[in-house]
């Protein structure tokens, strides 16, 4: 220990930073784009919002480069509410990360949906004080965020489709990968970590617990009521909705149902009076019709 | 299972650690399970109110009809937990709130959210707790809150020793209710746990 003095607070420790996101469990995470769309977020009830410059389906429609969001832009929001603020680094741009640090946002998500500017490598997420969520397809992807720092883990279901397919086959190889880490032996543990490509230990932690060490959140996808409570039944702790709420009809009534069916997720009957009324839900896209290079989820490695 | 559990516990269930306090509460041999609705609520000796976002809870207490049902049993006297956003929840007064947050009303404490500061400013501190035996507690703070103000009833119970936050109110007491602004929850230390499983056994 290299405390000071033994009453010293000591910041940014692992428990601090996977801690956080133990708090925003059962809770919905919103993107919004300006100061009003957070405060409509958090009167819905969201327990954290996601700052960014454009929502994932705008990305798609748009193309370009993009990038962390403009700094003055985070301020805004981060003015305009009082629950946490998220934002998205570019994969392995760790400068993105220490400016989004500098600015006091109080998690990052090193995000596909913006262009990647590393090809090989993540973010060393250990040299920073504020926590990082990343996004995995399955168990591997989600060992070796978590060996790299990731405090939270999130599904990478394509993201700007409105449709929740990819996020349902991530969720699912995630957690069947742990349930099938969970039936090996000791020495069995040894080939598992060679196919998962993950540290040792962090394979025969994951065996033991018959869970992951950080939070588990889906992302991708989520549109409906009924699309979140799938993904809390399909064993997420939690949800983050991108373009679902503010591409939708009427999003202040879209994100307090959001939010009411993520808490009564094993309940179809709040389930069916959330899902009334609330207008015309996001087009979306098919994602068979999605070209190789246009799906995100194949960002990072 | 244990046929030592003579008393059940709720944890408040709306958003939060839920599952972190209903382990810590089977750990000290109590029946615990989650509380979302307002019959829940009848079965319960006693309530565990999580960490988690103290807006979304009070917003869902308010949409699930759970607020006034809980604002009764605790004004009746049973005995309550609150963790980080449980202790705003308990407060009788709501610093740094939205203008339109509820609270259980319990005690009489005024409570600011976020008053250490935002989540790069989370720390771990040991905190001496009076009525908690042995060491200090290893105390883990998370965008915490602190208490601003007491009334006379309340018994304060630890305060920040060191840093910027020093001297700071982080636990205290009152009657049946307990509340603190770290989480003992994520530490695997029960002993906060079990003070309140003694107050609650106390009260039946």
């Amino acid at each position: 220990m290299s405390e000071p003095t033994d009453t010293a607070p000591v910041t940014g420790t692992a428990r601090v930073k996977r801690g956080m996101a133990e708090m925003v469990k059962g809770g919905v995470i919103m993107d919004v784009v300006t100061p009003d769309q957070a405060k409509i977020a958090e009167d819905a009830g969201a327990v954290a919002v996601m700052a960014l410059e454009r929502v994932p389906a705008d990305i798609r429609a748009e193309g370009g480069v993009s990038r962390m969001s403009d700094p003055d832009m985070i301020d805004g929001i981060i003015a305009a509410v009082s629950i946490p603020v998220m934002a998205k680094a570019r994969i392995g741009h760790f400068v993105e990360a220490q400016v989004l640090q500098a600015i006091g946002v109080d998690y990052i998500d090193e995000s596909e949906v913006l262009t990647p500017a590393d090809e090989a490598h993540h973010i060393d997420k250990w040299a920073f004080t504020v926590p990082f969520v990343c996004g995995a397809t399955n168990l591997g992807e989600a060992l070796r965020r978590i060996a790299e720092g990731a405090a939270m883990i999130r599904s990478k279901g394509e993201a700007g489709t409105g449709n929740v397919v990819e996020a349902t086959r991530h969720m699912r190889q995630i957690r069947g990968g742990i349930r099938r880490l969970s039936t090996l032996d000791e020495t069995e543990l040894y080939a598992a970590a060679k196919e998962l490509r993950a540290p040792y230990e962090l394979v025969q932690e994951v065996a033991r617990a018959g869970k992951l060490p950080v939070v588990l959140f889906t992302a991708g996808g989520v549109a409906t009521p009924a699309d979140a409570a799938m993904m809390m039944q399909l064993g997420a702790e939690g949800v983050f909705v991108g373009s679902g709420i503010f591409k939708s009809g009427d999003p202040a009534k879209r994100a307090a149902a959001i939010v009411q069916a993520t808490t009564f997720h094993d309940d179809p009957d709040v389930i069916a009076k959330v899902s009334r009324g609330l207008g015309a839900a996001m087009v979306g896209i098919n994602i068979a019709t999605l070209p190789e290079t246009e799906r995100l989820a194949n960002r990072g490695w | 299972m244990s046929t030592t559990a003579d008393l059940v516990v709720g944890v408040l269930a709306l958003q939060g650690d839920v599952r972190e306090h209903l382990q810590a509460l089977a750990a000290c041999g109590v029946a615990a399970r989650p509380v979302r609705r307002p019959t829940e609520l009848d079965d319960v000796d006693a309530l565990v109110i999580p960490g988690g976002e103290s807006t979304t809870m009070s917003k869902l207490a308010v949409d699930t009809g759970v607020l006034e049902p809980i604002r009764s049993r605790i004004k009746a006297g049973m005995p309550g937990y609150g963790s980080c956003a449980g202790m705003i929840m308990l407060a009788t007064e709501i610093l740094d709130g939205r203008p339109d947050q509820q609270s259980f009303e319990g005690i009489e404490m005024a409570v600011r959210r976020n008053a250490f500061g935002r989540q790069v400013d989370s720390f771990e501190a040991p905190v001496t707790i009076a009525g908690v035996p042995g060491e200090p507690f290893h105390a883990v703070f998370i965008r915490a809150p602190w208490v601003e103000r007491v009334g006379d009833a309340v018994q304060v119970l630890g305060t920040v020793a060191d840093g910027p936050g020093a001297g700071r109110i982080v636990a205290v007491r009152q009657g049946n209710l307990l509340a603190t602004a770290f989480h003992p929850e994520l530490t695997g230390d029960l002993r906060v746990h079990r003070l309140f499983v003694e107050i609650a056994r106390a009260a039946r």
